[in-house]
């Protein structure tokens, strides 16, 4: 899976910018698969991305079979079946399915043929493609030092 | 050819807008960025402009690799006449404000004329408004970018605006976008407010165009990964510009108590770099850089306690640390909080302190002139004051907040001694007395005192002289300490600083402080996959020469000359007295600091006054400025609201 890290994300927006490259040729982060969310004055960077649903919502909402599942468990989306309905969108729970504002299509994480390029890029590893078992121990491991800090400057 | 990119041509007295492609063929003799925006100044501003007058013009620029992905190159520039120097004001910014302006499908905004009213230009999506900005007029520079944010409904939308200093024309008032990038130093801020121009908000969904994008994946990832693997940029990322502190306070060259000492010595340990990181919350980044040297930082507890903010920099430990014989990463970040949302210059702020602090310690100001403020160097409340004082210029504060030069005329021409400056600029907390190349650097800068223009950071690693002469294709001495030289790695450094700036490209990543770093011919296949531009490192210099001499024109067009190509007096006649061995008892050797200025000139094509001669302008193809400021009459009326 596309696994992310919010605490390790600088908001470089690299990952916005070389989605829209690779699967466009373009620069364009209204139309990445991929978003963050960032907020300087609250003081926030937060990656947003498809989580690859074993049951996907966007699946199951399709009704032109638009969609098919790679070796890689992705959910793909095949654009000449796609026909504009955004259903997907509404369906799914995280937002993470986009609208391209160019061809008015949803825009979602097709895990690049298993190289996802926002992962190559991601100089600090908020992004990781990773199992959901890697990613479990990770985020134990995180949390834990995490957990520790606090200790550490007595804010718990 | 990927290059359909957009200039727009703005006059706020008529309000109205002219849109026009940026030619190609300027693009390969200028690139974009810093340059770009000094092609259209050179013909655009006359030589005796009133800096703060209508025939003043604003460029905003983005460079042009801003928006792609690596070595952080997301950067903008904004230029115009300076108020302080009376020459280039040029100021280069992070954060994301360039990468949106192209997305709102320009690269370049050039601004003339003064608004009626206050008012804000918005681009977005290809389109200019000009709006009305008496609502947002007093907000400091946070609350005016949220405030923007909030009217058009776009939390994407980047702004770069000016705060109370900017509206009150503090001569060293800055631009704004995000919490602490700034377009810093030359007064541009002043000159927006001179302009009734708030702020400038850009946001879109255009697309970029890129002529090979497989292979600029493929290269940027490269080339990213190779600058941010350098050792300098992996501390960089962890402690911030900070770490420069320890070097600087340990060795000797950080200028103290307005440069009578060149270091606090023991006194100073508690603003060493790793200090600063029990208030760290994360390094965070501009658009598109991997480095991340930014602190986000918080004030968990004391006085200060809730304080969150980011930085602050090696500059402002400078600023609001030994400059006024503070040591406390606390009242630091505070400073920096502060002068962040006022919309002013950090380091031109502190050296203007520094200086009025000196000039009360030796009877030329007295609790007269300021109202019974105390200038005592470590009174924090006297720092803060004094500096609330020239943003809202009140009392001596309004005497300060006109520069140096003016200043002194209050305070008695012979206080100029103890101002760190040159060309009225001020200076950074450095002290470069026992540095040549970097004394060089600041008096030749055609911003005036500055160490983003041409400091050579590696010449202090004294790195063997075959290295050297691979890096700089000539013979270079190692000795820091050395003449003989220095002009041209000076010269080589000017040349590379203007590359960088005209493409958006961060001077983290680039030859300034780590030999490793990416130079001119790692560019090169950058532009190309980018834009289809294909240029020889020779010919990369030549833009870098022909740009850099553009500047230089546009200063002796002003009244400048070898005359004003000095470091401070002080430089020249008193000694450094704490430090290392190597660095203490230093000065600069006059004569041969003379030699060291005509080598540079040399080494530029100029003469022994420091005026370009005929025949490099022949050879770089430079002519005299003419007027390209479309006629904008004759045009449709900007959208008014």
């Amino acid at each position: 899976m596309l696994a992310v890290f919010p605490e390790l994300c600088t908001g470089c927006r690299d990952c916005e910018i070389v989605c829209s490259l690779r699967h466009f040729g373009v620069i364009n982060p209204e139309r990445s698969r991929i978003r963050v969310l960032r907020d300087v004055f609250e003081g926030f960077e937060l990656p947003l991305v498809c989580l690859q649903c074993e049951d996907a919502p966007c699946m199951n909402s399709c009704r032109v079979d638009a969609f098919f599942v790679d070796i890689r468990n992705a959910k793909i989306i095949d654009y000449e079946k796609c026909i504009a309905c955004r259903r997907c969108i509404i369906a799914c729970p995280f937002g993470v399915n986009f609208l391209d504002p160019a061809t008015k299509k949803p825009l979602k994480c097709d895990l690049c043929d298993g190289d996802p390029e926002c992962v190559k890029f991601c100089s600090t590893g908020a992004l990781r493609y990773i199992t959901a078992e890697e990613y479990n121990r990770e985020k134990i491991k995180l949390s834990s030092e995490k957990y520790i800090k606090a200790i550490k400057r007595e804010e718990i | 050819m990927v290059l359909k990119r957009k200039v727009a041509f703005v006059d706020l007295t008529k309000e109205k807008t002219v849109v026009e492609e940026i030619p190609v063929k300027l693009r390969k003799i200028h690139l974009g960025g810093r340059g770009l925006n000094w092609y259209y100044l050179y013909n655009n501003i006359p030589a005796n402009a009133d800096p703060f007058g209508e025939e003043n013009v604003l460029a905003v620029g983005s460079g042009l690799l801003s928006g792609f992905p690596a070595l952080g190159a997301g950067r903008a520039q904004i230029s115009a006449k300076s108020p302080i120097t009376g020459g280039v004001g040029d100021s280069n910014m992070g954060g994301a404000f360039a990468p949106q302006l192209k997305y709102a499908g320009f690269d370049h905004i050039i601004i003339r004329g003064k608004a009626k009213r206050p008012v804000y230009i918005l681009v977005k999506d290809g389109e200019i408004e000009i709006r009305g900005a008496e609502h947002l007029w007093g907000m400091d520079t946070h609350e005016t970018q949220k405030a923007i944010r909030e009217e058009i409904e776009d939390e994407r939308a980047e702004s770069m605006v000016i705060g109370r200093a900017g509206e009150n024309r503090v001569v060293f008032a800055n631009v704004m976008n995000g919490i602490k990038n700034s377009g810093g130093r030359s007064g541009l801020g002043a000159v927006m407010g001179s302009k009734n121009l708030k702020a400038i908000t850009a946001s879109g969904a255009i697309d970029i165009e890129v002529h090979d994008p497989e292979n600029l994946l493929r290269y940027a990832l490269e080339v990213d990964t190779r600058a941010r693997s350098t050792k300098w940029a992996k501390t960089l990322g962890r402690l911030g510009t900070p770490l420069l502190y320890d070097v600087s306070y340990t060795t000797g060259f950080i200028g103290t108590l307005n440069w009578q000492y060149n270091t606090p010595g023991e006194e100073g340990s508690p603003l060493e770099a790793e200090n600063l990181e029990k208030y760290g919350m994360k390094m965070v980044a501009c658009i598109g850089c991997s480095v991340h040297c930014r602190h986000r930082v918080k004030i968990r507890e004391g006085k200060n306690a809730g304080l969150t903010t980011e930085g602050p920099e090696y500059a402002a430990a400078g600023a609001f640390g030994t400059g006024v014989g503070i040591y406390d990463w606390e009242f630091v970040i505070k400073g920096n909080a502060l002068c962040n949302k006022w919309g002013v210059d950090i380091i031109s702020m502190g050296t203007t302190v520094a200086w009025a602090f000196e000039l009360y310690q030796r009877g030329y100001i007295t609790e007269k002139d300021t109202f019974g403020l105390k200038l005592e160097w470590g009174d924090e409340e006297a720092v803060i004051e004094l500096a609330r004082m020239i943003v809202e210029r009140e009392g001596i504060g309004n005497i300060l907040a006109e520069g140096f030069k003016k200043a002194a005329e209050h305070f008695g021409e012979e206080t100029l001694y103890y101002a760190n400056q040159t060309k009225n600029h001020p200076n950074l907390l450095t002290d470069e007395r026992g540095i040549p190349s970097f004394s060089l650097g600041i008096a030749t800068s055609t911003r005036g005192a500055d160490h983003l223009r041409s400091r050579p950071g590696i010449d202090l690693f004294q790195l063997p002289e075959d290295v050297l002469e691979s890096i700089y294709g000539h013979k270079i001495i190692s000795d820091f300490t050395a003449y003989e030289t220095k002009g041209i790695m000076v010269w080589w450094h000017e040349l590379l600083y203007n590359i960088v700036d005209s493409l958006g490209i961060c001077k983290f990543q680039t030859v300034f402080n780590s030999a490793n770093s990416p130079k001119f011919e790692d560019y090169i296949p950058l532009i190309k996959y980018a834009t289809g531009i294909e240029l020889t490192k020779q010919q990369l210099m030549e833009i870098a020469e022909r740009n850099y001499t553009i500047e230089r024109l546009f200063n002796v067009m002003n009244g400048f000359s070898r005359k004003d190509d000095y470091p401070p007096e002080r430089y020249f006649s008193e000694e450094t007295k704490r430090g290392l061995p190597f660095m203490k008892g230093r000065k600069l050797d006059r004569e041969k600091y003379e030699k060291m200025l005509d080598e540079y000139y040399r080494q530029h094509g100029w003469d022994e006054n420091g005026i370009p001669k005929e025949e490099t302008l022949a050879r770089l193809g430079i002519e005299k400025p003419k007027v390209s400021f479309p006629v904008i009459e004759k045009t449709a009326d900007a959208k008014k609201r």
